[in-house]
Parts: C-alpha cells; structure tokens; sequence
C-alpha cells in the first residue's frame, strides 16, 4: 500500500470512531489524533483494535504511542503492509 | 383507613420502545386496532425466523459514540428513561441526582456481545488479541441501567434486576420498595431486553418446540389459541418514572396510576414449567396488599406466551383467584408484540394503563380458534372491549426457574 492509500484506510477507521465524523476530513495529520477527535483511551484502543481485525495485523500494546498521529501511523504502517 | 401520601407511589412518566410502537400513544393506537409489530427476522447460525423488532430512534437521545461503546439493551434503557423523563416533566436538571437510582429488569445480560465477540475472534482463529476492550463494560449485569446514569449524570444507586421475565415488574416493584424506604426520589424503574440480537434464545426455544412459526407474521403469536406452535421472540423496553404520591403532587405531576399491590414469590418446582397454585397465590399477594376483592380488578393482563402448558396453567390459576368475579376482563398484549422477555412485564402494564382514560380493554389476538383448556369468562377476543370506569389492572409476569411478579395498579384518586 502506498503512503496516501494508508492514510486514507486510517481516515475510515476514524470516520466510524470520532464523535464527530467530519473532524476527520479537517485532521492536521502531524497532530495527534485523540486531541484532535476528542478519542479516550478506549477509543484509541477501539482503532488499534480496527487495524489489528482490518489488516489481520498483531500490533502490540507495546507500539501504541508510535500511531498518535495519522503521519506517525503510516510510518510505523508502511513497511508492514508493503505487499498488501 | 387510607395511606400516607409519603407511602403511596405513582406512576408519573412513561417511556418506551415497542415492536409496534416508539411511544405510549402510538402503542395504544396499534393495540386497540389489532396492528402486531411481528416481522420477519434473520439471525447468524440460526437463519430465518421472526421476532419483535423495534424501530425507535435512538439516537434521539444517544451519541453515535455511547451506542459505538455501549449495548442494544442500554439504547433502549437510554431511550426509554429519556422519553419517561421527558413525558414526566420533572424537574430534572435541578434535582439532586444522587436522590435518583435507576432499577431495570432485564431476562439476561451479554449473551449478544459474548456471542459478537466469539464471531468477532473465530475470523482471526480465536486469536485473543481481537477480543475486544469493551467487552467487560458492556457484559457487565448492571450495563444498561448503567448506560442511563452515564447518560443524564444519575449519582444515585443503579442495578438490572435478573428476574427472567418477571424482571419488568420485578423492576417497578424494587424502584417502589426503594422510594418507600426513603433511599431515593425519583425512581427510573422497568425493563429491557435485546434478546434478538442472538442465536441462542431462537434455538433454544426451538429445541424445546416452542418457537413460533406462521406463514404471517402478524398471525404468529397466538396465545390461547389451539393452533398456536410457541413463543415469538421480541426486543423492547419500558420504563417508568415513579414517585411518592405527596411529592408528585408537590410538583402537580401528571398521575397514569398507582401502584396499589405487588407479590413476588417462586415455585421451587421446575426449572421451566410454571406452576399455577404458586402463580395463584402471587396474585392473592398483590390483592391482599392492595386491599381489593378479585371482583374489583377490572382487567387481568395475562403473561401467557403461546406455548399449551404456559397458557393453560396460568388460566387455571385465574381460574382459581377469580371464580368468582364477574366483571374482570382478562387480555394479552404478547399477542401482538410477541415476548419482550425483560422489558414484557412493564410493557405490557403500559400498553393497559390508557384504560383508565379510554375506556376500552385491547383485546387478544389471533384467536381462531380458542383452546378449551384456556376458556375463562371475560377473555377479550380479538376485537377491544368498550369498558367505561377502569379503575383497576392486574398485571402478571412470570419467569423460567419459577420467578412471578404480579402488580396492580390502580386509577389515581384522591
């Protein structure tokens, strides 16, 4: 997957989460994304969760903070999705 | 000589979610012109069937998030303790909220999400890793009365009460004990069910032979009638809000009834068949509370649920308390919602309340063909019954592993 196309997939995780779906669309994508949507930590654990069913992915607890903003998360992503 | 006002509770609010109604006026419109609100329903593993579906909109009172986060039972707790609130007029805002407490029956509780979860995980070969966080708040017993003290800030006690399907009125019963006592002032009291929402309920039933089938579903709910073939299964809620009698009417509340007697009491017989000496002396309780004479219950709304035992031995317990009275009139209300399981009891006591004001007793349908062994005087058949002067309701409910729960309410008056 691309850059762009792993943004986007995270977009529409966050579309399903945010108390306010059109927050997404206006997200600073280097800012963090629970300030941004106002997430708790069960939400961010709802989007964790999300990826890990959406791409089959193990993410551990552990690399959590690595996806705080939409930037972030497709950097930690990229390599692990190179052939999907 | 009559009680305290202090001692005398009322219904003041009534809020609710029926298969065939989103609101108390709308469900008395479809119970007095025979419309079910049965549908045709699918279900994962268990495949076509029917059942009660509700179709109020919750997110009238719930965010996208708290539905997101939060169970099928508690929306319809949320929804209904809004609308009861609401129709209730109280003051809420500038009330103490730690002098509410919300008391909602419930049959079971987290069956739906364990079994979501369990699908959920078979996907990813029962990894654990995709069990979900929610998991715990949402199979929690207390999650849907929970869910309303989240909702409006309630600081007061709240808890479901697991009574089967007497847990409706064991619901409005608990809520009435705990204003009498003094621990609080506003009770949000009745109950909920989101049975549907999983396979296990259908096929159970189903393994019993006593799952309903008709070829429409409006006709598959037929208590007392011969050719029924067993239960529909319903989601709903109802809840009420209850008050002291001297302090509705401090504020000049609106006043659907009083709550003039109750019993509850267990068969200690069987894990599922009733048993009617136990359902009659359940009765003799509330009568004997409520200080009235059968002859002076207007109308009996029956639990009967289509299944042959179930029926008749309750008949044969009205049979037993009411020989005698001439002028009680005895309905159903399942047969048009099918079984609401948790929330039946005080659903089907809402669906009776506007008697007082109409004048008319509903009917039950889908009697064709009436079982002898369900033959009693008085069962409204299939068309309402015109009946000026209602001034008593006799509301029963009763549950597996031998749980009853029978209220009375009565016309307010001075």
């Amino acid at each position: 997957m691309t850059a762009d196309e792993i943004k986007k997939s995270i977009k529409e995780i966050l579309v399903e989460i945010a108390s306010e779906p059109a927050d997404v669309d206006t997200m600073d994508d280097n800012a963090s994304i629970s300030e941004q949507l106002d997430l708790d930590s069960m939400d961010v654990l709802d989007v964790i969760l999300a990826l890990r069913k959406k791409y089959a992915l193990p993410i551990p607890n552990e690399d959590v903070p690595k996806l705080a903003t939409i930037n972030s998360c497709v950097e930690y992503l990229a390599p692990l999705l190179t052939d999907r | 000589m009559r009680e305290e006002d202090s001692n005398r509770i009322v219904i003041t609010g009534v809020g609710l979610a029926s298969p065939n109604g989103s609101d108390l006026s709308e469900f008395r419109a479809s119970l007095l012109s025979g419309k079910s609100g049965v549908e045709r329903y699918e279900v994962r593993y268990f495949g076509e069937t029917l059942a009660g579906v509700c179709h109020c909109n919750v997110s009238k009172w719930q965010s996208r998030r708290d539905q997101r986060r939060g169970t099928r039972a508690g929306s319809l707790a949320v929804f209904c303790a809004a609308e009861a609130l609401e129709d209730s007029r109280y003051q809420f805002d500038a009330c103490d909220k730690d002098r509410v407490g919300v008391y909602i029956g419930v049959t079971e509780h987290g069956n739906v999400e364990t079994e979501n979860e369990i699908y959920q995980i078979k996907q990813f070969d029962y990894d654990c890793a995709y069990w979900s966080h929610f998991h715990n708040p949402r199979t929690v017993a207390n999650n849907p009365a929970g869910e309303v003290t989240l909702r409006f800030g309630i600081t007061g006690p709240h808890y479901t009460l697991g009574a089967a399907c007497a847990a409706g009125n064991a619901g409005l019963i608990q809520g009435a004990q705990q204003l009498r006592l003094g621990e609080v002032d506003l009770a949000l009291v009745g109950g909920v069910s989101e049975s549907i929402h999983t396979f296990g309920i259908f096929a159970a039933f189903n393994a019993q032979g006593a799952l309903a089938r008709h070829e429409d579903p409006a006709k598959a709910s037929r208590p007392f009638d011969k050719d029924r073939n067993g239960i529909v299964v319903s989601e709903g809620g109802c809840v009420y809000t209850l008050e002291r009698l001297s302090d509705a009417k401090k504020r000049g509340a609106k006043i659907y009834g009083e709550l003039l007697g109750y019993g509850m009491n267990s068969d200690a017989t069987d894990f599922v068949l009733p048993n009617a000496q136990r359902q009659a002396q359940c009765m003799r309780k509330a009568l004997k509370m409520a200080n009235l004479a059968p002859e002076e219950i207007d109308i009996v709304n029956t639990h009967a649920t289509a299944t042959h035992m179930g029926d008749s031995l309750e008949i044969a317990a009205l049979r037993e308390v009411f020989a005698d009275s001439k002028r009680t009139y005895v309905n159903n209300t399942k047969s048009f919602i099918g079984h609401a399981m948790g929330a039946a009891g005080a659903l089907e006591l809402a669906g009776n309340l506007p008697s007082f004001n109409d004048g008319y007793v509903h009917p039950t349908i889908n009697v064709d063909n009436l079982d002898p062994d369900c033959e009693i005087a008085n069962l409204v058949l299939n068309e309402p019954k015109e009946l000026p002067n209602v001034r008593c309701i006799l509301n029963n409910s009763f549950g597996m592993v031998g749980i009853n729960a029978v209220t009375i309410v009565g016309k307010y008056t001075e």
